[in-house]
């Protein structure tokens, strides 16, 4: 016992001896030609397979994108956007035909998506209160939810321009006449249902100003129910995204045409955004987008090409492996 | 006590022994310095023996303690906080923190200033913890004790910081004086003391100090009971070779007191056994105190350089921040009013006003240069810090650089100059203490035309081996090179059987040494025998000098080394032998080497010399007196030394000591039969580097010496200024007609290993000036004793002549120094052989002047070595600064005195000599070593190192803060400029201090290229750093294109692959917190695996460090996730719920890490392939080092790398070799013209042809 706590103690000692000694035993691992081309191959017989794989399952997502902005939009009021869309009086109903070009499996992702807008624009980022949005009027110091706090006299749940400015255009499917079942649970992360908006936490003064930015919210569901919100609530880094409005629960065969009945009601006009509706279908790598596959491919081809380049060279301009004649002394000699 | 001190008095007074000093020059007569005292500037007064009379008003002094520490409780604060904020980098994060506290940062209050604090926090840290040490060294100082009179003559032990000025103080013998002192007495009766100023003015010699008449009487412990006096005297300044000051004593009557009654602080009592003092000055005000300067904060190229760095990106900070501003208030105006998700209208935003756009714009620029504070690395200074700490830790823990002797290691003082040691190309070195060990050993002699102790140097040796290499290296040389390999075989073979031969007349003591391979080894051990003697030769030792011819001879040339000497001896138990004390040091190996061959000096008084002879005749020791009748003294200017004795028989005689010059000069006609062969011997020793000494008698008549010595008498007691010229013009008349004896050589002992290290530096390409306070001759021989003067060399000296000096006139002088250098110029222009200079004091003050200067400068620069004599402390500072400006070169000048002080300040680096006992040097040093040896080690290992270390590591920082911080404002253009940020704040904060910091400060502690053995064994790799080859500004851009390239790699990635589609199966798609966490993530493997890639040296700690701190990033974004989310916000479950799960997330990693380091892999490749460097050579040489045919290709090129220096002992080996084979050439052709020409060759030659 003693003699094996000893021998540690010595081996200890050594360890700490030939570190200060800077002596502790080391890889040293030097860049051979053998070493470059074998990590040169190696990146490409793993990368071009990986970009294959990853190719495929991109492709295998299929989805539907249509931008419906401008055609929702009566040929009158096709001058002027905007009066046509503040004007509560218009009727913003709308129909679109999708048409499916292939076999798309359920659940089929229905994502809204809206381009040139900030929403991660740094006012906009900020003006919300996580704390109101969990605990509700009892949490009072909302002063971030600045300009969107107070309406006369009375605090704002949820308070922020965030909220203020919910996207409230909705979408109905129907295929031959039947409604297609839209999910609209499970739309939001699990997290922010549970920790993050309060189960007990109501509307409460919500767009009762003057200005009316986007949707209301039933004062009888409580927040964390408000799937709608909190999956906008969690603004996205690009001022163009995607948000999940629900889901179709029914696969769609190909040359189906699903009739979207629509009330387009959020304002992009006033700032030029789109709107587009997509469907998608979901890989196990998520959407549709080719680029990862793509660089992957890319990047392996690549470094087979240079392994190939690199052998030529090494084969053509041959330096003998730790060639002495590249030392200064000997340069020196050779220049005279 | 005052026993033993009786007895001791019994003794010589050694005042008495110089007759030129027994006359003083009256201190009596009132100087008009004195007058001065009382007026401003003179007006200290002090109450001997009433120190009390010191606590008050207006005579209040300050107390014995110094400090040296930068800080004090109260000041360190305040002080270190403004040195902290003097770095650019620093205040900029102080300004982010300041504004952080009125929301216009773009970060939580938290996240800027936490990283603030580390960083300020740890610098001060550092701060505080070397001003400790430097308490603790003061500590130390201030709590030595000294006796210090207490009441009724008793003297207690009181402690250095304790004395005050009037104190009475007791020195014992080799204990530093802890104050200036003012001498009262001292053992010997007349009031003389020996003082040794080695810390003061670095001169080995030991000084006379005496007491005034009227004090001679107070030389006991009780005279002091009631003891008074006053002293009004100057007030404290720094001159030290100036005082002015009387003594009020006894009935008030006044006596004048002059430089040579004061004892300095750090000069040291020597050859005497106690002194009694009085304080004067205390602590701060002591002149050695008050010369002392503040050393000077240094800071290394790279660091400068780094500033330069700073600037650069944060140039480039200002340029991102401006197109921020721009694009935000361009925005603003056209676009962000139409956004009514924003509502701006009616609102006042200050950041968002579209009203003001310019207001709007200017808040935007300031939170946009806050937030790409990240291009600057904040954590840079710290890590530094951290870094070079460490490393110096590691300089101070080489065992290769302890030293057993004095049991101190090398210390690196200031940690901040590490990597300058990498840089050095200048090396400013000091003699005594620092190459010498100021130790005189007895080495060899030449009598009566015979030369004793040898004549194969190390020199011949080493040349002799060299040869035997080149001989077995022919050997193994292929066979198509035959004819010509046959030619040299021949050769080789003939010089190294000659060389044999050589050794076989030589006897033993050669081949002892050569069977030994080592003889060094041989020489240490017979050290151990006897100190200062370091001689062997059997024709002389064991008084077989009694068989050799020439017996007078010799015998006289013994008797003068045991008579002609100021030296006295000491009893030693042992054996009979004694020691022996002296002026100078070579009088003490004199004396020791006259004992050793059997003429002891065993007692000397007043008139009379006794020595044990060994008599030849009756082979017995008998004791003889001498009787000392005249000593002329030894001075610089007479450069010998006589005493004239009566033996027993009435024989008078002048035996005379000097140098060789001098006394070839002075011998009669008939003394000069062995002129031709001392010569020669004279010149072989010089070649060495001993010191030599000529001998020299001559047999007066009575009537001769009566007549003399009335003229010298008178000249003697003669009063004025022609005192000294009679004395000059006495000792002439006598001094003549002398018989050569021969001469003695002593070697100004080497400190261990200073020849190879010299050696081994010289191959690593620095140059090496010698500056020392000693005169000419000394230098030189040190010169050849260390190889930086060869017998090859073109030497150049520049003197004032005679003339031009007496007649003091700068514009004559100027001419003169002038015309040397120019000459010498011309020279150095036409030849090619080595040039060495040696320069002396007074001609450098001139070459140093103005127009005079670049001249020199350029002369010096192009010798192989300098070497600067009799130059003073100021100027040793004044060529290391001039020869930095010039050159423009790192300088190291190393030291151990206090007169080195100056040059160490004023160096680049400066390195003490910690192995003596002087601290002054230490103190003012950035380094110190216990031995100049482990120059080599520190520099070629060390400094290789760090450099390569501080340097990789600097340019990675500026990597990877660029590659993170433009990241930031990349997204910018994705957000209208509006100031979002992608990463959580956290997220970043945690990047410099935790994430990446760790394997960078693992790179700069223990990266190495190669190891230190093969740093040793091709000193040429050292010439990187001087090159600059890591630090060039094409590096650095190259480093931050190469930081541009991966930040574009990592964000574009990034927002194509996971944007807008959704990234995971369940169709959700990343949002800002999801996009953040997965490109940070990408970032974090990135800048880790890059610092791999420059990695050449994985210990486990790199490996912990780096795979660490990536998988550290995972666990922190699980366990940050993993608290509730009014902590974690945004980043809540990010990890565990949205993008741990998803595959994307992982591939993406993948992709980026890769993509991003593929342009920096490729430049290596092509780098390591085609353009390779030094050290990437030496790793594969090292990494194939398996079989015999590496391990010779290994050899080789170790022998090729040496490059052929000028200086150094190889070098002198090479042409030694040269030499060696030349004479062998010649002598074979003579060999074959003998043989050709005799009759049996031609007889032979004729048949066989018949």
């Amino acid at each position: 016992m003693t003699d094996a706590s000893r021998e540690e103690h010595t081996q200890r000692e050594t360890a700490f001896y030939l570190f200060t000694q800077q002596r502790l035993p080391a890889c040293k691992p030097v860049l051979t030609p053998a070493w470059v081309i074998t990590i040169f191959l190696f990146t490409g017989f793993i990368f071009i397979p990986v970009g294959l794989v990853t190719l495929r399952a991109s492709r295998s997502v299929v989805e539907i994108v249509e931008r419906y902005d401008a055609e929702c939009v009566p040929e009158p009021f096709s001058i002027d956007k905007v009066s046509y869309i503040q004007d509560d009086s218009i009727p913003k109903n709308c129909t679109l035909f999708l048409k499916v070009n292939k076999y798309m499996k359920a659940p089929i992702h229905i994502y809204y998506q809206l381009d040139n807008y900030y929403q991660n624009h740094r006012r906009y980022v900020k003006s919300r209160s996580d704390q109101q949005l969990l605990h509700g009027q009892k949490y009072q110091s909302t002063s971030s939810c600045q300009p969107v706090e107070f309406n006369n006299d009375q605090p704002i749940v949820p308070c922020g321009l965030i909220a203020w400015s919910l996207f409230n255009d909705t979408f109905s499917f129907i295929r031959e006449r039947a409604k297609l079942k839209v999910n609209r649970k499970n739309i939001a992360w699990k997290s922010d249902r549970e920790h993050k908006f309060g189960k007990n936490v109501y509307p409460f003064n919500f767009q009762n100003g003057t200005l009316i930015g986007g949707g209301k919210l039933n004062p009888r569901i409580p927040l964390s129910d408000q799937e709608d919100l909190i999956v906008w609530m969690r603004t996205s880094a690009l001022p163009s995204f995607r948000k999940l409005y629900g889901r179709i629960e029914e696969d769609l065969d190909a040359d189906d045409v699903v009739v979207v009945h629509l009330m387009n009601n959020y304002n992009t006009y006033s700032f030029g955004g789109k709107k587009k509706l997509v469907l998608s279908t979901s890989s196990w790598l998520g959407g549709r987008n080719d680029f990862l596959g793509l660089a992957y491919v890319f990047v392996g081809s690549s470094s087979l090409i240079l392994a190939l380049v690199f052998l030529l060279l090494h084969l053509k301009y041959r330096r003998p492996y730790g060639d002495t004649s590249y030392l200064p002394w000997n340069r020196k000699s050779l220049s005279g | 006590m005052g026993v033993t001190s009786k007895k001791k008095k019994g003794k010589v007074r050694w005042s008495n022994l110089y007759s030129f000093s027994c006359f003083r020059p009256s201190t009596l007569e009132p100087s008009a310095a004195q007058e001065l005292i009382g007026q401003p500037g003179f007006s200290r007064v002090v109450f001997c023996n009433e120190p009390h009379l010191h606590r008050k008003k207006p005579y209040k002094y300050p107390y014995n303690n110094i400090s040296t520490t930068k800080y004090n409780f109260l000041t360190f604060l305040p002080r270190a906080l403004f040195e902290q904020f003097r770095r650019v980098a620093n205040f900029y994060f102080l300004l982010g923190a300041v504004l952080s506290l009125v929301s216009l940062a773009p970060f939580s209050r938290a996240s800027l200033i936490a990283p603030l604090l580390f960083v300020v926090g740890i610098s001060m840290l550092k701060e505080a913890v070397e001003d400790w040490h430097r308490f603790l060294q003061d500590l130390d100082v201030n709590n030595r004790t000294v006796k210090a009179h207490d009441s009724n003559g008793v003297f207690v032990d009181k402690l250095w910081k304790e004395l005050r000025v009037g104190d009475v103080v007791k020195v014992n013998k080799d204990e530093y004086f802890p104050s200036d002192l003012l001498l009262l007495s001292s053992s010997y009766e007349d009031g003389v003391s020996y003082v040794e100023t080695l810390n003061l003015d670095g001169e080995t010699n030991l000084k006379v100090k005496r007491c005034l008449e009227a004090t001679l009487c107070l030389n006991e412990d009780e005279e002091f009971s009631d003891f008074k006096a006053t002293i009004k005297c100057e007030d404290p300044n720094p001159n030290l070779y100036t005082f002015v000051g009387n003594l009020e004593f006894e009935n008030e009557s006044s006596y004048p007191l002059s430089p040579s009654q004061v004892l300095l602080r750090d000069s040291k009592l020597r050859n005497t056994d106690y002194i009694y003092g009085v304080v004067i000055f205390s602590g701060h005000d002591t002149k050695a105190v008050r010369n002392s300067t503040r050393s000077p904060s240094k800071r290394s190229r790279i660091e400068r350089k780094m500033d330069k760095i700073i600037y650069l990106l944060f140039s480039m900070l200002l340029f991102v921040s401006l197109v921020s501003s721009i694009g935000s208030s361009l925005f603003l105006k056209h676009d962000m009013v139409d956004w009514w998700y924003l509502q701006l209208q009616g609102n006042d935003d200050k950041f968002f006003n579209p009203s003001k756009p310019v207001k709007s714009a200017f808040l935007q620029f300031i939170r946009a240069i806050i937030l790409y504070g990240y291009l600057i690395p904040i954590s840079l200074y710290v890590s530094i810090e951290v870094v070079k700490v460490l490393q110096a830790m590691l300089i101070n823990k080489d065992v290769e650089m302890y030293d057993e002797v004095t049991c101190k290691s090398v210390k690196a003082r200031t940690s901040n100059l590490n990597e300058e040691l990498g840089q050095v190309e200048m090396i400013l070195s000091d003699k005594t203490g620092t190459l010498t060990c100021n130790q005189m050993e007895f080495r060899k002699c030449s009598i009566a035309g015979v030369s004793y102790g040898g004549a194969v140097t190390e020199v011949d040796l080493a040349a002799s081996r060299r040869i035997n290499v080149d001989f077995e290296a022919c050997d193994e040389l292929s066979t198509d090179e035959f004819d010509q390999i046959s030619q040299s075989y021949e050769v080789f073979e003939f010089s190294v059987s000659d060389f044999s031969t050589q050794k076989a007349v030589l006897g033993r003591e050669v081949t002892d040494n050569t069977n030994k391979g080592n003889p060094r080894l041989t020489k240490a051990e017979h050290k151990s025998v006897i100190k200062g003697f370091n001689f062997r030769d059997d024709r002389l030792m064991n008084k077989n000098w009694i068989h050799g011819s020439n017996l007078s001879d010799i015998t006289m040339f013994f008797r003068v080394m045991a008579l002609c000497h100021t030296g006295i001896p000491l009893e030693d138990d042992k054996n009979n032998k004694l020691r022996y004390e002296a002026e100078s040091p070579e009088e003490v190996a004199f004396l020791i080497a006259s004992q050793e061959f059997g003429f002891q000096f065993c007692r000397r008084t007043q008139s009379v010399i006794v020595l044990k002879e060994f008599d030849p005749y009756s082979n017995m020791e008998v004791e003889r007196e001498y009787k000392l009748l005249n000593l002329l003294e030894f001075s610089s200017s007479r450069k010998r030394m006589s005493v004239i004795v009566c033996n027993e028989e009435g024989q008078i005689f002048l035996l005379c000591k000097g140098a060789d010059s001098i006394i070839f000069d002075r011998l009669a006609d008939n003394g000069r039969t062995y002129e031709q062969a001392t010569t020669s011997h004279l010149s072989n020793y010089a070649q060495d580097g001993f010191r030599t000494l000529a001998f020299a008698y001559r047999t007066i008549e009575a009537a001769e010496y009566e007549r003399w010595n009335t003229i010298f008498t008178q000249a003697k007691t003669t009063v004025g200024h022609e005192r000294e010229q009679l004395l000059e013009e006495a000792s002439e008349m006598i001094e003549k007609d002398l018989m050569l004896l021969g001469v003695v050589a002593v070697e100004d002992k080497l400190q261990k290993g200073v020849p190879e290290c010299i050696d081994k530096l010289a191959q690593a390409g620095f140059k090496i000036w010698l500056l020392t306070g000693d005169k000419r001759e000394t230098a030189i021989n040190i010169g050849f004793a260390c190889s930086l003067l060869r017998q090859d060399m073109k030497q150049f000296h520049l003197t004032l002549s005679r003339e031009v000096e007496s007649k003091k006139q700068v514009k004559a002088m100027k001419k003169d120094i002038l015309h040397q250098i120019e000459s010498s110029l011309r020279v150095m222009s036409n030849k090619e052989a080595p040039f060495a200079l040696v320069v002396d004091g007074k001609a450098l003050e001139i070459a140093l002047e103005g127009d005079v200067k670049d001249k020199f400068l350029q002369l010096a620069v192009n010798c192989a070595s300098v070497i600067c004599c009799r130059v003073s402390p100021k100027q040793k500072a004044l060529i290391t600064r001039l020869v930095k400006q010039y050159t423009g070169r790192t300088t190291l000048a190393i030291g151990d005195g206090a007169n080195d002080v100056g040059m160490i300040q004023e160096a680049d680096i400066g390195v003490g000599i910690s192995g003596m006992e002087g601290m002054q040097a230490v103190m003012a040093s950035d380094f110190s070593l216990p031995q100049f040896r482990f120059l080599e080690r520190l520099l070629i290992v060390h400094g290789h190192w760090c450099y390569q270390r501080i340097a990789k590591m600097v340019l990675y920082f500026v990597y990877k803060n660029v590659a993170f911080g433009l990241t930031l404002f990349y997204y910018e253009l994705y957000t209208s400029f509006s100031g979002e940020v992608l990463y959580d704040d956290w997220y970043m904060t945690m990047f410099n201090v935790m994430l990446t910091s760790l394997p960078v400060i693992a790179l700069g502690v223990l990266e190495q290229d190669v190891s230190s053995d093969v740093c040793l064994q091709f000193p040429a790799l050292y010439q990187q750093g001087p090159r600059n080859v890591h630090f060039r500004w094409s590096r650095i851009i190259g480093w931050i294109l190469n930081g541009v390239v991966t930040s574009l790699v990592i964000f574009l990635a990034n927002i194509y692959i996971l944007s807008p589609n959704a990234f995971r199966q369940n169709g959700h798609v990343a949002d800002i917190n999801s996009l953040g966490a997965i490109t940070y993530t990408c970032i974090i493997w990135t800048v880790n695996c890059q610092i791999a890639l420059i990695t050449s040296h994985f210990t486990w700690i790199q490996h912990v460090s780096i795979w660490g701190s990536i998988l550290l990033w995972y666990i922190f974004l699980v366990l940050y996730g993993a608290l509730p989310p009014d902590t974690s916000g945004n980043a809540f479950k990010v990890f565990i719920e949205a993008i741990g799960p998803a595959p994307l997330f992982w591939m993406v990693t993948l992709l980026v890490v890769v993509v991003s380091l593929l342009p920096y892999f490729i430049h290596i490749v092509i780098q390591r392939t085609f353009y390779p460097m030094d050290d990437h050579i030496i790793q594969e040489m090292k990494h194939c080092l398996r079989d015999d045919h590496h391990n010779e290709m290994w050899l080789r090129e170790q022998r090729n790398s040496k490059r052929s220096t000028h200086i150094g002992f190889s070098a002198r080996v090479d042409a030694q070799v040269l030499s060696f084979t030349q004479q062998l050439h010649r002598k074979k052709k003579s060999i074959y013209k003998s043989v050709t020409n005799s009759p049996i060759y031609r007889s032979m030659t004729s048949s066989s042809s018949s």
